[in-house]
């Protein structure tokens, strides 16, 4: 009965307080004119998006989810980044090798305890001192040119849709392959050598594919001063990208060695005494085991790093963050835009938390 | 091959020399193989570049005119001169409460009989030399910071700070037995009577460098750990309400950016508030942002000690007649947080990197940002100075950051963490 009366009272207390804030912002909302709906995201939105083809004719909407896409552009190849190097880190934290211990150990104290925000701004600097001005532009054939605006890569023309459909054919093939070499592997007692049947096989089908659906390609050339084709990672890009990868890799790289630490000592042993080559013993029986302690943390660092992506916009890369912040700056109200920011952040944190814990829950070691 | 044959026992091996000696430290550790070989091989480049680029940057190629003309406001940012001897006393009141807790907490140790695994054996110099070991990185950005001054002043207050802790640490083992509660209460105290203190010649919200990522980290350090210990309760409460109310706040703000939450605070807070109310100031607006968020995080570490900790604990607590409050107090969080005493102090370190982000979202002068400010000054406008004002600046921050973990490494061998 207390502790009904109790709860109660917290949650009238609660209640009350924003009652009380969301009346206060009516109130001042009614006084100042202030536009309160949604009805925002169908106007022009009256500033352009810098080395974008989007134009202040355009609607808010569409700003928003061009920032949304460079979000996710940062989020994953983020992601990605940091997941390889992290992993190799933490595995050099624990070498036999002197050298290559502490090097990686000098690297992961050095960078986690520095704040991300100096190191975006460090990167970014780093980048406006090491590339040349437009006029010395590097052209490095007909893959990559690269200046202090940006480093132009070799991309896909055309369709999305075709894009995907290339991605997922070649992500099919090389399952399949894997599959089949495990099979035969568990048969016949012959190492799979998986990656050397999947890769070339992945990257036929990726040409074939290609050709099939009809996607173009680009490749950036050089006109004088002027980059033309292909797809230009701005220097923005590249300084948040390198900061944030670098940042994330140092606490997943300590992740990972706490996560190889917890293995018991036994899995090591048993596959010395099998006679396992160093890498097979990390790849086939430490790792993945390793994997099962680790997976949760490192998705936690997946979430900081989708969320640090919104420092990106200090240094004015046109992400969610910095598209919202150029709107609320035109006309966007100020109070449905943040509204619909930290929705949209944490409907995305959201769905990385979900594919995290659908994989723990297929990793997890199924007990009686 | 005949029976005899394999049975026949092959003759010892000749002993082999004992391994030791530098060469087969080297050959163990750097030459193990032709991989390892190569492996050290390249490492050691790099490692011998990064350091010789490291230190042609620090005594060569680095312009470090930016940093010794600033230094001032890159420490204290804007805080008047005449009323610098604040900031000295403030720091050597800081120095004598830590090093007279510090004396405490080793007599009581040593009063209630418990091992301190990492105590120093030997005579005083061999404790000071432990102590300096200990705080390296700490000695070294002081050290550098001392290189750089150019009046008297800072070399009195390092001294007066130092003079200050260890007269504290003497101090400390003769207060009476049971000052615990008595100490917390003074931390508590002092601390708001510093603020005060300081913030007689300018506002709090005028504070600048690095001064001012202290007092926001301070601030929300010390706001946000209890919150973030009732959230945690909340979450484990029976009560069904409490439960779905401390839930729903710790996923919601995990799963929001920080600075997206500061750039909330600054924009939108304000039409939240009556318009007759005068507008809190950005400092506080800051902190508030910053400890609502660190607590979703604190309330699940916290949970996580609570679930480590097994239910006989609580069980026995009950069987002795524990009231449900005493329980908790005495028994269950004493142990909880012991076991979390890592991931609360990462926690808290990354809280004070994230005072940066306060700043830039807010536009107060913080240490990053005076960065950014020398940088445009006139006589260094244009000359590709942010490398080394950005360079400094992280410099300060991997001091402050790298003390406190390990400080709370060594508090976790202390406390013997994972060994009983």
């Amino acid at each position: 009965m207390l502790a009904w009366a109790f709860q109660v009272a917290v949650v009238t207390v609660v209640v009350a307080v924003v009652w009380y804030l969301v009346g206060n912002y009516q109130e001042n909302a009614a006084a100042k004119n202030l536009t309160t709906g949604f009805g925002f995201l169908d106007q022009p939105s009256g500033f352009p998006i810098p080395d974008s083809t989007f134009r202040q004719t355009q609607r808010v909407r569409d700003a928003l989810f061009e920032g949304f896409l460079n979000t996710l552009r940062l989020a994953v190849t983020g992601i990605l980044l940091a997941t390889v190097l992290g992993t190799l880190i933490g595995i050099a934290r624990l070498s036999t090798n002197f050298v290559l211990r502490n090097v990686a150990r000098a690297y992961v104290e050095i960078v986690r305890n520095v704040p991300l925000l100096a190191l975006v701004l460090l990167s970014l600097s780093i980048i406006q001192t090491v590339f040349p001005p437009p006029q010395d532009t590097w052209d490095l054939g007909p893959l990559t040119v690269s200046n202090v605006r940006g480093t132009s890569i070799f991309w896909y023309e055309g369709d999305n849709g075709k894009f995907l459909v290339v991605v997922v054919a070649a992500f099919i093939a090389i399952a399949a392959v894997a599959r089949w070499r495990r099979a035969v592997a568990d048969r016949t007692g012959h190492p799979a050598r998986t990656a050397l049947w999947a890769l070339p096989i992945g990257a036929a089908v990726t040409v074939v594919a290609w050709i099939v659906v009809g996607l173009g390609a680009t490749a950036p050339e050089l006109d004088g001063r002027r980059v033309t084709g292909g797809i230009t990672l701005t220097a923005s890009y590249l300084a948040a990208l390198l900061a944030l990868v670098a940042y994330t890799s140092s606490h997943i790289a300590e992740i990972v060695r706490g996560s190889i630490q917890a293995v018991p000592k036994g899995q090591g042993e048993a596959a010395d005494a099998l006679a396992l080559s160093g890498f097979q013993r990390m790849w086939n029986v430490i790792l993945p085991q390793s994997m099962r302690i680790g997976l949760l943390p490192i998705g936690n660092q997946y979430l900081n790093l989708l969320k640090n992506s919104s420092l990106a916009a200090v240094i004015t890369f046109p992400e969610l963050t910095q598209v919202t912040k150029l709107a609320v700056a035109t006309r966007a109200p100020a109070v449905p835009s943040f509204v619909l920011l930290l929705l949209i952040y944490l409907a995305m944190s959201l769905v990385i938390s979900l594919i995290v814990n659908l994989v723990n829950r297929r990793l997890r070691i199924v007990e009686r | 091959m005949t029976i005899t044959e394999i049975m026949a026992v092959p003759p010892p091996e000749p002993e082999r020399p004992k391994a030791s000696g530098p060469g087969d430290w080297v050959r163990r550790n750097l030459f193990h193989s032709v991989g390892d070989g190569v492996i050290t091989v390249i490492a050691g480049l790099i490692a011998v570049y990064a350091i010789y680029r490291g230190l042609r940057y620090v005594f060569v190629t680095g312009r470090w005119e930016i940093v010794r003309v600033n230094l001032k406001l890159f420490m204290v940012g804007r805080y008047p001169n005449d009323e610098m001897w604040r900031i000295s006393v403030a720091l050597s009141a800081i120095a004598l409460f830590i090093g007279t807790a510090a004396g405490f907490a080793v007599m009581r140790r040593r009063a209630t009989g418990r091992t301190d695994p990492t105590a120093v054996l030997g005579p005083w110099w061999r404790h000071l030399l432990a102590t300096a070991a200990r705080l390296w990185p700490l000695i070294l950005g002081v050290a550098i910071l001392l290189s750089m001054v150019t009046s008297s002043g800072p070399w009195l207050t390092v001294l007066a700070v130092i003079a200050a802790g260890i007269v504290g640490r003497l101090l400390g083992p003769f207060l009476p037995g049971r000052s615990g509660g008595v100490l917390i209460l003074v931390a508590i105290a002092g601390f708001v009577g510093l603020i005060l203190f300081l913030r007689v010649p300018i506002d709090v919200t005028d504070w600048g460098g690095v001064m001012l990522n202290i007092f926001l980290a301070a601030a929300g350090i010390s706001l946000c750990f209890p919150l973030g210990l009732l959230l945690a309760l909340g979450r484990r409460s029976k009560l069904p309400l409490i439960r779905w109310l401390s839930v729903t706040y710790i996923e919601l703000f995990r799963g929001v950016p920080l600075y997206v939450l500061l750039l909330l605070a600054y924009f939108v807070v304000p039409l939240f508030l009556p318009s007759s109310s005068a507008n809190p100031s950005l400092v506080l607006r800051a902190i508030v942002a910053i400890t609502f968020f660190t607590a979703a995080y604190v309330a699940e570490i916290v949970r996580g000690g609570l679930q480590s900790l097994p239910r006989g604990q609580t069980e026995a607590a009950q069987a002795l007649g524990l009231s449900p409050v005493k329980t908790m107090v005495l028994i269950v969080l004493p142990q909880a947080l012991r076991n979390v005493i890592p991931s609360l102090v990462g926690q808290f370190i990354s809280l004070f990197k994230d005072t940066t982000l306060a700043a830039a979202a807010m536009g107060l002068l913080d240490l990053l940002r005076v960065s950014d400010a020398v940088v445009a000054q006139t006589g260094f406008a244009g000359q590709g100075l942010t490398g080394e004002a950005l360079t400094f600046v992280m410099l300060l921050f991997w001091v402050g950051c790298i003390t406190m973990s390990r400080e709370s490494q060594r508090l976790e061998r202390k406390l013997g963490v994972g060994t009983r």
